[in-house]
């Protein structure tokens, strides 16, 4: 009988899904189009919120979205009502969108003629925190209806995120939700995270979000050139 | 529960490095797992058995070493251990933190071959 022997390995698990995402970054960016992400339980209205989102950045820039359910089109169909083109992955059994779906998914695309690309990952808290998608910035939403503790219950998820969004605040009162509290649940397992207060559905709060990604956006462009000018100029 | 989905590609990966360090059967894997990772240590286990079926690693073990999460403190610099994952400041002095030093590993870190 052979003797066991150890083999170091030092290997991430998740290193293929890494090693495709850190492409897919190479690719938006070269591309000039900035991908955001959206994460959150199922009902916490990414749907709504992305809509709206699309419909106010239409005017301006060119926009489309990637929208992972397990079953259905119908978010796919709800958002292509922005007139942005929208494709649905359909992820089966599968509880969270990897960095292969949406090379998939964007393989008869043109990134050089999108300014933005927003994918709504499926609705659950957990498991898509692990999977990197290539995008710039990943928003995590959670609503009223939600209860202020739900950034402790799920702190992964939060923590993975850049951006905090708080949905539905028209029926907060109703809801008795306090905003005070959930705040501090959100700088608990993420200190320092942008929080934003929105009602997609009465339009409330939404300007000032879209204004911020505006300027997220400007400003990572004038980063972009300048470091490419850098470069030229180091050449 | 993406356990499973993460088992399989440990499977794939030991697979493969087995293969590249001249054959054999995988016995044990050994591999560090953050608090922070998104995975859940009973699920992945759970999990195990199922992903190795009709695989080279079929009957291997999985060794699972859990790694706490470390801060980094803004104030006082120290590196801290978090007693609990869902507050982020300095144990010592409750300040906010720079960094998280420790505890988002997922990585297989040996395999014990025979």
């Amino acid at each position: 009988m052979n003797t066991p022997r150890l083999v170091q390995v030092r290997e991430n698990v998740l290193k293929r899904n890494d090693v495709l995402a850190r492409d897919l970054r190479r690719r938006f960016r070269a591309a000039g189009v900035f991908v955001v992400s959206l994460v959150s339980s199922p009902g916490a209205g990414k749907t709504e919120f992305l809509e709206k989102t699309l419909a106010a950045l239409a005017q301006d820039f060119r926009v489309a979205a990637l929208v992972g359910d397990l079953a259905t089109d119908n978010d796919a169909d709800r958002l292509a009502r922005s007139g942005a083109p929208v494709k649905q992955i359909v992820t089966g059994t599968v509880c969270h969108l990897e960095a292969a779906m949406v090379e998939n998914a964007l393989e008869d695309w043109d990134l050089e003629k999108l300014d933005f690309l927003f994918i709504e990952n499926v609705g659950n808290l957990v498991c898509p925190s692990s999977y990197d998608l290539g995008e710039e910035l990943r928003l995590v939403l959670m609503s009223v209806t939600e209860g202020e503790d739900k950034p402790l219950k799920y702190p992964t998820i939060f923590n993975t995120a850049d951006v905090a969004v708080i949905t539905k605040t028209d029926i907060a009162e109703a809801v008795e939700f306090d905003l005070a509290k959930a705040s501090d649940s959100i700088q608990s397992v993420r200190p320092g995270m942008m929080i934003f207060e929105v009602s997609a559905k009465k339009d409330a709060g939404m300007s000032d979000w879209i204004d911020w990604l505006r300027e997220k956006v400007s400003a990572s462009k004038a980063e972009e050139i300048f470091e490419n000018e850098t470069a030229a100029s180091a050449a | 529960m993406h356990e499973l989905s993460i088992a399989l590609n440990m499977v794939d990966i030991a697979a493969e490095t087995a293969r590249k360090n001249g054959g054999g059967r995988v016995e044990t894997l050994y591999m560090k797992l953050g608090m922070l990772s998104g995975v859940a240590k009973d699920a992945l286990l759970f999990s195990w058995e199922l992903a190795c079926a009709d695989t080279a690693l079929e009957g291997s073990r999985l060794v699972i070493e859990e790694i706490p999460v470390v801060v980094r403190c803004s104030v006082c610099e120290a590196d801290g251990k978090l007693a609990s994952i869902n507050k982020l400041v300095c144990p010592a002095c409750n300040s906010s933190i720079s960094a998280i030093v420790k505890g988002k590993e997922l990585e297989i870190t040996a395999l014990e071959i025979v």
